[in-house]
């Protein structure tokens, strides 16, 4: 029993009700915000990891066949080929509350320059078709790497929040409120206790004015 | 407010090169300094995403882990050309561990 540091008076008393009152209620909307964020994680966390083995694959397919075009073309001739895009990518971050946790919503704005009936921002007179293959490829992949970002940055916050929502609902379950508890009994037993003792020192009082008379 | 924020690869060459076709943002990095030093000084501008691959992360993980809690930069991991190593996926186990306490995926 860890009780708390204070005097055993009425104020006191109605002081650490008030306290318990507010404890209780704390845990109780905190063990809620938990429970949701919970169960929001476990369904993003599933998305993440599906998304990001997706794209793992995909990725390392792109590579290769970017290997490949590495390998039959210079490679001054393969980073004139990319160092000129034709699409510029940019991204619109915005944030949204879920649960009191800022999580990132994010806006892909790709913009296509020039004619849009082809991706590839090179001629094709020099350059092999692997690479066309793999900027194709990797084309059709970021849409998915662009999720996978937000996704799993949004994972990485709640997985925080959580942990920090765990922390403060344990230390209100396990510690304050058994604690207020404990010590709103002890300022009560005190306070009948001196009751009862001023009861008795009455008795004692009137039987001995009693005898003298 | 429309604030837009461009987008970065960080990697080594043979791996990130393919990226620029797609007007992200490369930078090519060797060795851990180069790495830090990149990673750093585009966080500071305006990049909303930064891919660095797992090669490069894993010899940096305090910077990565400084943008952890910060919503804009977001860095995320990518294999390289030799590869994964399974950092990203060894991160969302952690995070599934430390918000739920065991591994239920």
């Amino acid at each position: 029993m860890a009780k708390l540091n204070v005097n055993p008076t009425r104020m006191e008393l109605s002081t650490l009700k008030r306290r318990l009152k507010t404890s209780t209620r704390g845990h109780k909307l905190l063990k809620d915000k938990q429970d949701e964020l919970m169960r929001r994680f476990i369904e993003l966390i599933r998305k993440n990891k599906a998304l990001r083995i997706e794209v793992e694959k995909e990725l390392s397919a792109s590579f290769k066949e970017f290997l490949l075009a590495s390998s039959v073309m210079s490679p001054e001739m393969l980073e004139e080929a990319v160092s000129v895009p034709k699409e510029t990518i940019t991204v619109d971050i915005k944030k949204k509350n879920v649960m009191s946790v800022n999580v990132p919503v994010m806006n892909f704005i790709r913009k296509l320059e020039g004619d849009e009936g082809s991706i590839y921002p090179y001629g094709f007179a020099q350059t092999s078709s692997e690479l066309d293959d793999a900027i194709s490829k990797l084309y059709g992949i970021m849409p998915k790497l662009l999720e996978l970002a937000e996704v799993e940055k949004s994972c990485q916050l709640m997985a925080d929040e959580i942990e920090k929502t765990r922390r403060r609902v344990n230390a209100l379950e396990y510690r304050t409120i058994p604690d207020l508890e404990d010590t709103i009994r002890f300022i009560r037993m005190k306070l009948d206790e001196s009751e009862r003792s001023t009861i008795t020192r009455l008795m004692k009082v009137k039987d001995i004015i009693n005898k003298e008379a | 407010m429309i604030y837009m924020f461009k987008i970065a690869v960080v990697g080594d060459k043979d791996s990130v090169l393919a990226f620029k076709a797609l007007g992200v943002d490369v930078f090519t990095v060797y060795d851990a300094d180069e790495a830090r030093k990149t990673v750093d000084t585009i966080a500071r501008d305006r990049y909303g995403i930064i891919f660095i691959t797992e090669q490069i992360a894993s010899m940096i993980p305090e910077t990565i882990g400084r943008y952890d809690k910060e919503i804009v930069p977001t860095i995320i991991l990518i294999p390289s050309n030799q590869g994964t190593l399974n950092i990203g996926m060894d991160i969302i186990n952690e995070n599934v561990e430390k918000a739920i306490g065991s591994n239920i995926l």
